[in-house]
């Protein structure tokens, strides 16, 4: 059995808001019987655009109807611009949790939701179709690349599992789990795309020519280790730079102190990492 | 609350008397079987008794059974001996339909170590083709492993003949008899079936003791090597409370067997007829001539079975769902899908699974207590509308 919070049971047991409104200003319809669990949503707007009122039918597991539930209570009173906002994470918080394998109740209550307001605003119908956009992946829940991808993106998916608990798409013959993988890479393939032309450089040198580097690597012996260093009275000479390996001589106190090597690390070592380049090493010459 | 357990094919109570009799072996009598002693000594002739009452209700001799630690154990001990035994020969077959203790092993089999399996099908009953099973019988087959009774439908397939086929085609049987033994008779003095899986838990013995069956003369290469336990057919300590206890459990199932066939089964023909009467749109799954006298698979449309069991725990009623959300996988049960039960009725299904311990008031609570949960369920439901009345149009229909 799984393991519900209190509220999940609570909601469960209780359902609030089940029924039907007739003359809705929005509706919203998601899933289906052959996937095992269907919602619909029904929405009474005022002039102020405050939903006055929220009421669910729903077709599933306990989950699935807590989440129903527990969306209608979210919704009654709020403006739809800020409904507009919840998130399927918001309605598993207000569960207290929801198995993570259950995840994709919550999602249907979120789909449910933005059909109910697209169609209060004339946008849509009231079913929302799965999106059919690109290719079809999964075949046992007729789940379309696009949705995947999406719900990768919103809730920060990491493996095949986890797509299953959001989407459904994998939970069935396994099939398709090959091109779930292809989507994951896909979409981390994209957001280290997006990093890559940020204005900041992962690290000050990357990009700069090899004289560059080495005026970089000096001026930050100069300003930042030197004056560290001769205010215990020791000091620092340069020796060499052979791509991210740097020589240095200590002198004064430094030379043959017994934390000559710690300061070599943390001091030396760690400030050209930071200023320059997180590859480099400094070895005493 | 008082618990009206209806699960019985998850597991069983343990008899009172079978608790009764290893309580001594708990305390004092804890000496170990293999010692030379006689304090060890004196357990080791209860197993044998144990052995004997194993062996009288399948009525086999003594020396052909091996005790293990569960119905998985002997059935994966099986699988592997008849495959270790004709190293030559690289197909199995087995059904769709069977527990994953012989499932998974069979498709663990076929994908790390290259053995073809043929997974036979089942109508729309849970009934196998015999032809399909006769085509798909090859020179290079080495073991037909099918279970003599499902533990979702209760649907009891015909292992006799089968195994006659399997023998005349030099194949070594085994099945997996875990719900059929203490429920069904069984003959293997005069049946062809090679090897044969039970399992105590089922019959009201504890859980982690199992039994093996494995006809004389049969080459036999061992899952566990180490002591010479089992005729060192399976190394390891004896688990002699649970030996002992599968040994009670068997001389009661032998016992009782009459009443599994008429009080029990008489229990279930009502509870479903009542339910079915009481519950619009509600159909039994599987071969309602053809089956285990305890269990019934009851589908009720339009509702979830994961929704139905927690509503219905919390009257204290336990019993089973093939649902996909009580599974952890998102796909109702692979029996169920073999079956073709629809979706609409397959994430519905509740399998009622009775023993002797049931009553008869127990039935009345459910009759009377289930059809408004159904009922609640259906009016939260965005189909219920639509299908006003809920009259069933056959299996299909509502894909
Ligand atoms: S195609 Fe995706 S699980 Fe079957």
């Amino acid at each position: 059995m799984w393991e519900y919070t209190d509220k999940v049971k609570e909601h469960f047991l209780n359902p609030r808001n089940a029924g039907k409104i007739e003359d809705a200003d929005g509706i919203g319809e998601v899933g289906s019987l052959a996937c095992g669990d269907a919602l619909t949503l029904y929405i009474k707007v005022d002039d102020d655009n405050i939903i006055t009122d929220a009421k669910f039918q729903t077709f599933g597991c306990a989950s699935a109807i807590a989440s129903s539930s527990a969306l209608t209570e979210m919704l009654i009173g709020k403006p739809v611009e800020e409904a507009e906002k919840l998130t399927n994470k918001d309605i598993a918080e207000y569960l207290g949790g929801l198995p993570r394998e259950k995840m994709h109740c919550s999602v249907m209550g979120q789909e449910a939701l933005e059909q109910a307001i697209k169609n209060m605003r004339g946008e849509a119908g009231t079913k929302a179709e799965h999106s059919h956009e690109g290719e079809l992946i999964c075949e046992c829940f007729g789940v379309f690349d696009e949705e995947i991808l999406q719900a990768i993106k919103a809730n920060d998916l990491k493996s095949v599992e986890d797509i299953t608990n959001f989407t459904k798409a994998g939970g069935g013959c396994g099939k398709c789990h090959e091109d779930l993988e292809r989507l994951l890479a896909e979409a981390q393939g994209e957001a280290a795309a997006c990093a890559t032309p940020s204005a900041t450089p992962a690290y000050p040198a990357e990009g700069m020519t090899n004289i560059q580097r080495m005026h970089l690597i000096e001026s930050v012996i100069d300003d930042d280790i030197r004056p560290a260093l001769q205010a215990d009275g020791g000091d620092i000479r340069l020796m060499d730079i052979d791509k991210t390996s740097v020589t240095v001589q200590f002198m004064g106190m430094c030379s043959g102190c017994p934390s000559s090597k710690a300061t070599l690390n943390n001091l030396v070592q760690g400030k050209l990492r930071e200023k320059v380049d997180p590859a480099i090493t400094v070895t005493e010459g | 609350m008082k618990t009206i357990y209806l699960d019985n094919n998850a597991t069983t109570q343990v008899d009172p008397a079978v608790f009764e009799a290893i309580k001594p072996y708990f305390t004092e009598l804890y000496g170990n079987p293999s010692s030379m002693h006689r304090f060890g000594g004196q357990v080791g002739v209860t197993i044998k008794e144990a052995r004997s009452s194993v062996a009288k209700l399948l009525n086999c001799d003594s020396d052909e059974i091996i005790f293990t630690s569960c119905g998985s154990e002997s059935d994966n001990t099986a699988i592997r001996s008849a495959l270790n035994s004709r190293p030559d020969k690289r197909h199995i077959i087995t059904t769709a339909v069977e527990h994953p203790a012989v499932l998974s092993f069979c498709k663990f089999l076929e994908k790390k170590e290259n053995y073809e399996v043929t997974y036979l099908g089942t109508d729309e009953r849970g009934r196998l083709d015999l032809d399909e099973y006769r085509k798909a019988i090859s020179p290079d087959t080495a073991i037909v492993s099918v279970m003599w009774a499902n533990n979702e439908t209760g649907n009891i397939h015909p292992i006799e003949e089968m195994a006659q086929i399997a023998r005349d085609n030099g194949v070594i049987f085994h099945t997996d008899a875990v719900q059929a033994v203490g429920k069904v008779s069984i003959d293997l003095k005069s049946s062809a079936v090679d090897m044969l899986s039970l399992s105590g838990h089922k019959l009201h013995a504890p859980k982690g003791v199992g039994a093996l069956y494995v006809r004389k003369g049969l080459m036999f290469r061992p899952l566990l090597i180490g002591g010479h336990q089992e005729r060192s057919r399976r190394a390891g300590t004896e688990n002699t409370t649970g030996i002992i206890a599968l040994g009670k459990a068997c001389e009661l199932a032998a016992k009782n067997m009459e009443t599994e066939n008429t009080v029990v089964s008489r229990l279930r023909d009502k509870l479903e007829a009542g339910l079915l009467a009481a519950i619009p749109d509600s159909k039994v799954n599987g071969d309602p001539e053809n089956r285990l006298p305890n269990t019934t698979n009851i589908s009720f449309g339009y509702v979830e079975g994961e929704a139905i069991l927690l509503m219905m725990d919390q009257l204290g009623i336990a019993a089973s769902s093939g649902s996909a959300c009580t599974s952890g996988s998102l796909e109702p049960s692979h029996v169920l899908k073999a079956m073709s039960v629809p979706f609409t009725f397959a994430h519905g299904s509740i399998r009622f699974s009775l023993s002797r311990f049931n009553t008869e008031e127990e039935i009345d609570f459910v009759i009377e207590n289930l059809p408004p949960i159904i009922e609640n369920l259906r009016k939260m439901s965005p189909f219920s509308a639509e299908k006003e009345g809920l009259a069933c149009t056959g299996p299909g229909s509502m894909q």
